[in-house]
């Protein structure tokens, strides 16, 4: 994805048991962080069709 | 390699003869210059119409999927790649087939070469290393490696990894080949600049599926763009739906592509889709030391699990 032109810190990836409650938070609020950064995605993004 | 016509054609008699298999798969000549089809004979008195030069890029491999009789194939190098990945794949048996080896040194680019010369393409002649071209005004002599198709250009692989005979001895393999400088250009590039290449790359694209349908890897019964319910992807041409469908059928294809060329050679408006297949073929390599069909006894990179596998993008 980073190789089409999509920002690094956009895209994350990351196993969480569903025991582990602390990670969970933690990996949210890490790519919540790093994709607030990045401000709103401008790519993969659907116009409008245009009608005449 | 316009010599091993004649070889193929007896091959082909023997063992349709000799009832050893139900079909053999090669190629005839198109009814237009360097445009080779796919041909498929039953019958001992049709192996006249097999020929074999270089216009013969299309992927026999693709017409095995599924298939139950017993079939001869004529396999460049990228094509036995393909039909290893099928038999890893279960989409044939090993025992039903009978691969006769093509060692291969390259197929001709159409594209090139009719932007080499002026007017149409009346006829095109081949030696083993020439390649001429006739046009209504004049006779072109060219060099054969300077129209090859670049996927040609940069094969190391030219000789079959898989074949119960061969239609002639090895030829040399290419060496000293970086098969990625424009992948690492394309990595090296700001992000901006990526998604704009991108764009540029697949404007012209009409989603027509060429690409899709010659790709021997493409055998799914319903291809995601296909579905309805649920439907994955728009039809149209906006730009996303074009780079979704790209994007996707380049990841369907990670770890199994040969880059055998077969889908920028069908491309009716000569999208190198390829520069998307070859950065997940380069990255196969690089993490985790694959190259897709050199042997049936190896499982495919991601049916495998190393305990040392890379796992930096898991956070």
């Amino acid at each position: 994805m980073e190789y089409m032109g999509i920002e690094r810190d956009r895209l994350h990836m990351s196993w969480v048991s569903s025991a582990e409650a602390t990670k969970f938070i933690d990996v949210v609020t890490r790519v919540t962080e790093a994709v607030r950064a990045l401000g709103p995605n401008q790519h993969f993004v659907k116009q409008k069709a245009k009608v005449a | 390699m316009s010599g091993y016509t004649e070889k193929m054609r007896d091959i082909a008699g023997r063992l349709l003869k000799e009832c050893a298999v139900d079909m053999v798969i090669g190629f005839r000549k198109g009814t237009m210059p360097m445009m080779n089809e796919p041909c498929f004979v039953t019958k001992p008195e049709d192996v006249q119409s097999l020929v074999w030069d270089s216009n013969c890029g299309i992927n026999l491999a693709n017409y095995l999927a599924n298939r139950k009789e017993k079939i001869a194939i004529f396999a460049k190098g990228c094509d036995s790649r393909n039909i290893v990945t099928h038999i890893t794949e279960n989409k044939i048996e090993r025992d039903q087939l009978h691969i006769v080896g093509v060692p291969c040194t390259g197929m001709i680019d159409k594209r090139k070469i009719t932007g080499m010369v002026a007017g149409e393409i009346l006829e095109v002649s081949e030696t083993e290393n020439t390649i001429k071209v006739k046009t209504s005004d004049a006779e072109t002599l060219l060099d054969k490696k300077d129209v090859l198709q670049q996927n040609c250009a940069l094969c190391i692989h030219r000789n079959p990894v898989i074949h119960d005979e061969m239609v002639a001895d090895p030829v040399q393999e290419q060496t000293d080949i970086d098969r990625y400088a424009e992948i690492h250009k394309i990595e090296e590039m700001e992000t901006e600049d990526k998604w704009r290449f991108f764009d540029d790359l697949l404007s012209p694209c009409i989603r027509c599926y060429a690409c899709r349908n010659a790709c021997p890897l493409c055998y799914c019964p319903t291809c995601f763009v296909d579905e309805s319910k649920p439907q994955w992807v728009g039809k149209g041409q906006d730009p996303i739906d074009v780079r979704t469908f790209h994007l996707l059928r380049a990841y369907h294809c990670a770890g199994r592509c040969t880059d055998c060329g077969a889908c920028e050679r069908a491309c009716p408006v000569g999208i190198n889709m390829r520069l998307l297949t070859r950065k997940l073929e380069k990255d196969c390599q690089e993490q985790f030391g694959w190259e897709a069909g050199l042997s049936p006894d190896q499982r495919p990179a991601l049916d495998v699990y190393k305990a040392n596998d890379p796992e930096a993008f898991i956070k």
